[in-house]
């Protein structure tokens, strides 16, 4: 999941809409983020690969619209609305994440499990 | 005025131009056959010894002046074992030791010394003889000195000054050793003031003496210069003896052969017989003492090696040539001993521990005992009320009331650490009476017995008159390369001294802007959207 410079990055998918939640003046998406390239890579609990730099999920609001939408806890955010977050500070992340205008936010994320299904999937049946 | 009496003819300038090369011949001559006899193969001993030579200063026999043939040390014949005239190696020790007894070592001082002498003389009355001569010999012919003349006089008093001090300093030092050769720069340098002071004396009395020549102002200015260029020949002394050897140039590593203590030593660009000394001088501050009853374990271990084999000649006598059966019997004892089960190292194991704790024992008793003995006594302070006379003690008297309390535990710490034979009873006492008299502390006092300290610490018959031999392949007069080998054997032990070059060093530079530093820190922050 961690990138090679000058090579593209390849990884399977899953496209996420939340709706923003309005508490007060604020619009809420219920998760927590950690990562981005100006923090220390080998902290991150769930990366697989300790030099990944990329957004990820550490922590997701009971009942909120991230638990809504079915995000999980260690999905690693690809791209917020057509922004990529692969390689970005973790406040420019933040930015994209909370413009005021959008009410929208769809991220592509990816985690373990789909890629682990893709394998799976493409083991059990042969290409024909 | 009549013309006085003609000069005494002097020899022509042909004939001492002559003397003068057949002198520098001569020099260049026996520097060469130096070098050629020390590099022949030696009596079939190997590398031939640079030991005391008295014969090697002065050539021996005087060639005939002039007509020296450059070639004539090439083609000396080498002794060498094989020679029909053999000398073997004990006869020529023997012939150079008889030398020795008749000639004496001081003959070769003496004569160096006084061939110093006459050169300063000469090198130093030159210039006032230059001055002086024309108002001896033609006063009335001689024009009248001018002003500028007497500044050069004062000119040529402060010169010499400055040179018979320079002189002083450099050259007039005690002499701190005696090598086996001479020492070539000093050779070289005596050389060429000889012939450059000679060469002014020539052109002197040829152009001047000899044509009376009356214009004082240039015989001044003559004068003058040749101080001038005394004082830059000094100055090439001071670069040539010691400036050059300052910048290292070779590390060198001396290994004492009966323990192997090795130390290294950084050395500049010397000839082997200067290095050797330098070497010599550093081994008696750096390296502890030699000490031959801790080297008697090892000996015996040796001894028993071998002693456990006995090798029994089966075929009978005769029947093998000599070497072979050496050969044969030795090959056997090597594969008889590989094969015995030797269980002498673990007896050196358990032998050395229990040495080991043996001796911090004593060390423990005595540091104890030490320590009360120095409670007993206290310096009496002047404001104190006045003692009776037999109380009040000098540090000697101080010394000798407390020594008897420390003497047992010390006397047996020193049998254990096999260090009794370098402190008698005197020296320690008088350690004692120092240590006292200095303010030390029992650690302080103690310290010279804990750890053998370097040679010259203890008494003087340890290293008085100690004489140490200088054994090398290249002669001693070459500068060390990168690789000489060379061993300074004394009676006890030797000193094996390997020299390597230090390499040639790159390198480049790298500019940091000081701005350049900058920090962030390494988070994981989180935060919640």
């Amino acid at each position: 999941m961690s990138f090679v410079p000058g090579k593209p990055v390849t990884a399977v998918v899953q496209k996420i809409e939340i709706q923003k939640l309005r508490q007060g003046d604020n619009l809420i998406l219920g998760f927590s983020i950690g990562g981005g390239i100006d923090q220390d890579p080998g902290q991150n609990p769930f990366s697989e690969d300790k030099s990944d730099k990329g957004i990820y999920v550490t922590r997701i609001t009971p009942g909120g619209p991230a638990e809504v939408a079915d995000l999980r806890v260690g999905d690693k955010i690809m791209q917020v609305n057509g922004w990529d977050m692969t390689v970005v500070t973790h406040d420019q992340a933040r930015k994209k994440l909370t413009k005021k205008k959008e009410e929208v936010v769809r991220l592509l994320i990816t985690r373990k499990s789909l890629e682990e299904a893709v394998k799976h999937s493409k083991g059990c049946h042969p290409r024909q | 005025r009549e013309t006085r009496a003609p000069c005494p003819r002097r020899p022509a300038v042909k004939a001492v131009w002559t003397r003068i090369c057949s002198y520098g011949g001569l020099f260049y001559c026996c520097w060469c056959l130096k070098r050629k006899t020390s590099k022949r193969g030696g009596g079939g001993a190997g590398a031939p010894e640079a030991t005391v030579e008295p014969g090697s200063f002065l050539p021996s026999g005087s060639p005939a002046a002039g007509s020296q043939d450059d070639n004539w040390g090439e083609t000396t014949t080498a002794v060498t074992g094989t020679s029909e005239h053999s000398l073997s190696q004990e006869d020529i020790v023997r012939i150079t030791k008889d030398l020795e007894d008749s000639v004496g070592l001081d003959c070769r001082r003496y004569v160096t010394r006084t061939i110093a002498v006459i050169l300063g003389l000469l090198v130093f009355l030159t210039p006032l003889a230059f001055l002086v001569l024309p108002h001896i010999l033609w006063p009335e012919k001689l024009q009248s000195c001018g002003t500028a003349c007497e500044g050069l006089y004062i000119s040529v008093a402060f010169k010499l000054l400055i040179l018979l001090l320079a002189v002083w300093a450099l050259f007039f030092r005690p002499a701190r050793a005696g090598l086996p050769r001479v020492f070539v720069f000093r050779v070289l340098l005596a050389v060429l003031v000889f012939l450059f002071v000679v060469s002014y004396w020539l052109f002197y009395s040829v152009r001047i003496l000899d044509s009376q020549d009356d214009n004082y102002q240039g015989i001044v200015q003559y004068a003058v210069s040749l101080v001038d260029a005394l004082l830059f020949i000094h100055y090439l002394a001071v670069v040539l003896l010691e400036l050059r050897q300052l910048q290292p140039c070779f590390s060198v590593c001396v290994t004492r052969s009966s323990d192997g203590e090795t130390r290294h030593y950084n050395l500049g660009q010397l000839s082997i017989q200067r290095a050797a000394l330098a070497i010599i001088e550093h081994y008696y501050c750096d390296f502890p003492i030699h000490n031959p009853a801790l080297l008697s374990a090892s000996k015996s271990r040796a001894a028993k090696h071998l002693a456990g084999l006995k090798v029994y000649n089966v075929d009978g006598p005769g029947n093998n040539a000599a070497a072979g059966m050496a050969q044969s019997q030795s090959r056997a004892m090597i594969a008889a001993a590989a094969r015995r089960r030797d269980t002498s190292h673990n007896e050196l194991y358990y032998e050395e521990a229990e040495h080991e704790r043996r001796v911090r024992k004593r060390r423990a008793r005595l540091v104890v005992a030490v320590e009360e003995a120095f409670t007993h006594i206290k310096r009496m302070q002047e404001e104190e009320p006045k003692k009776a006379p037999g109380d009040v003690m000098d540090p000697r008297e101080a010394a000798q009331a407390i020594f008897p309390s420390m003497a047992r535990a010390l006397q047996k710490y020193l049998r254990t650490t096999k260090q009794q034979h370098c402190h008698s009873m005197e020296s320690i006492q008088q350690h004692l009476a120092f240590c006292i008299t200095n303010n030390m502390t029992p650690k302080a006092f103690l310290e010279s017995y804990l750890t053998p300290g370097p040679t010259l610490q203890y008494g003087k018959d340890h290293w008085l008159g100690r004489r140490w031999t200088l054994i090398s392949e290249a002669s001693v007069t070459n500068g060390l390369k990168d690789g000489s080998v060379f061993v300074l054997k004394c009676v006890d032990f030797s000193l094996v001294v390997t020299a390597k070059k230090i390499p040639y060093i790159q390198m480049s530079e790298e500019y940091i802007d000081p701005k350049s530093h900058k920090f962030v820190l390494r988070l994981q922050s989180e935060t919640s959207v």
